[in-house]
């Protein structure tokens, strides 16, 4: 490891499995929920966070000495609010189709619970560039979780993987809707997110035992 | 942590500057782009337009506008006429297109009156009406653009939203659920308007009954639907004096 020292490779790691964001510190769990009735959508999801992350730490731990402590929360508040904004500005002038795909994650994306998360507990205490491998390291734990949600529901729910039909037509009952399937339309409503969350917690704890909590 | 920045001073004086500079930041950089979005925005109302007359690049199953580079041409090539509905008169304006429902909308609601485009469109020697429309749907706005024949028969729609839930509401922007709408009638034989109303379990699923007034729901999106039947009701009946002028 040329690139990275151990204790820092650890920051990159450590969130995809035994740290996961959402699985292990229970954080995000809002934007899962809402956006991955769609493979698509959590895939997009995925992307604005790990960029939004990545650099908001970096901005945050730049200012971590001269943020007074008292409004802390609100000062990292606004470092995500502009960082969205402007991608969000910036996109609609030069890549507006993509914007327009992205519009309705601008506020999860400012509400994001792991942002705020990353920030006051690591940005503010660590270097810049341990914090940009922290923000990358948390932003990808979060979003294989989302994809792989987003998966399982779009697969499920509509019979589709980012809008391709995978499984046949299910009006002309091709595929394996000629033998009887049915898209399970309770896939698609938010319950189900966390229903498969759940399920995602539950493999990785009875493969890891250490992680189960004593009561 | 240093005592410096926990003075009352010191973080009143943080925050006016970080307001300061954070706001300036963003109003340079929002002014300054400004008329790229205008633009890109003056396009994709073409876009739609066209695309509700049925010029668009569909492929079996997505929707597909005409790209953007030419969307300009194909728009003056195929929209004859813009036409600016506005208490019982018909004026000519090309830049009808632009005119903003939203800010029309609100204008009826303060009792003035409201300037109503439609655009006469031509393809393959068939005559097109376009007009917009736009309500709301779960979250936010939700707009389209439906293209008509001289009997208020559905020929093209297209519906487009701010926020609807991906994978349900966002869903009106799909082809299955815009395609539903071609064909249907808006106005009885009698000639009196009924809209069409996006209606969960109506037992016509492939949508074979033209003249049923209905389409069918999408699943887990009945907020957003409704607001597609109600923005289809309440903004096309102001078109149904025209038609009827037409048929005269």
């Amino acid at each position: 490891m040329g690139l990275l020292s151990k204790k820092d490779a650890v920051l990159l790691t450590d969130p995809l499995a035994d740290n996961n964001p959402i699985t292990i510190q229970v954080l995000g769990i809002c934007s899962a929920l809402a956006i991955t009735a769609e493979l698509k959508a959590s895939i997009v999801m995925a992307v604005s966070v790990l960029f939004v992350l990545g650099l908001g730490n970096v901005v945050i731990s730049l200012m971590r000495n001269i943020i007074p402590s008292k409004i802390r929360i609100i000062v990292q508040l606004i470092v995500v609010a502009t960082l969205v904004i402007i991608v969000d500005l910036v996109l609609k002038a030069f890549a507006y189709e993509l914007s327009k795909t992205l519009s309705v994650f601008v506020g999860l994306i400012i509400t994001n619970c792991i942002i705020m998360g990353r920030f006051e507990a690591f940005a503010l205490a660590n270097g810049p560039w341990r914090s940009f491998l922290d923000g990358i390291g948390n932003a990808v734990g979060y979003g294989v979780i989302l994809i792989a949600v987003g998966f399982f529901r779009e697969l499920l729910g509509s019979g589709t993987l980012l809008g391709f039909a995978v499984l046949g037509d299910p009006i002309e009952k091709t595929g394996l809707y000629a033998i009887g399937y049915e898209n399970n339309g309770f896939m698609l409503l938010s319950p189900m997110a966390l229903i498969v969350v759940g399920i995602l917690i539950w493999i990785q704890r009875s493969r890891n035992t250490a992680l189960i909590e004593e009561n | 942590m240093s005592k410096r920045t926990d003075s009352n001073s010191y973080t009143i004086i943080f925050a006016v500057a970080m307001v300061f500079i954070v706001g300036s930041l963003l109003a340079f950089l929002a002014s300054s782009l400004k008329p790229n979005i205008k633009e890109n925005e003056r396009i994709e109302k073409q876009q739609n337009i066209l695309y509700a007359m049925g010029i668009n690049e569909n492929d079996a199953s997505s929707a597909n506008f005409v790209s953007t580079e030419i969307a300009g041409g194909e728009f003056k090539k195929y929209i004859k006429k813009q036409l600016i509905l506005e208490d019982g008169k018909v004026t000519e304006n090309s830049d009808a297109y632009l005119i903003d429902v939203k800010k029309e909308q609100t204008k009826a609601k303060d009792g003035k009156a409201r300037r109503l485009p439609l655009f006469v469109g031509e393809k393959d020697g068939e005559t097109f009406y376009v007009a917009p429309i736009r309500g709301k749907g779960l979250w936010d706005a939700i707009w389209g653009y439906i293209s008509m024949d001289e009997n208020m028969v559905v020929q093209g729609a297209y519906f487009d939203h701010k926020g609807e839930t991906p994978g349900l509401g966002a869903n009106i922007k799909q082809r299955y659920f815009m395609d539903d709408f071609i064909g249907e009638h808006l106005m009885s034989e009698a000639g009196v308007f009924k809209g069409i109303t996006v209606k969960k379990g109506n037992n016509d699923a492939v949508n074979e009954d033209k003249t049923d007034y209905q389409v069918d729901a999408i699943a887990g999106a009945t907020i957003t639907g409704d607001g597609v039947s109600a923005m289809i009701k309440k903004d096309l009946a102001l078109y149904v004096p025209y038609f009827k002028n037409l048929k005269k």
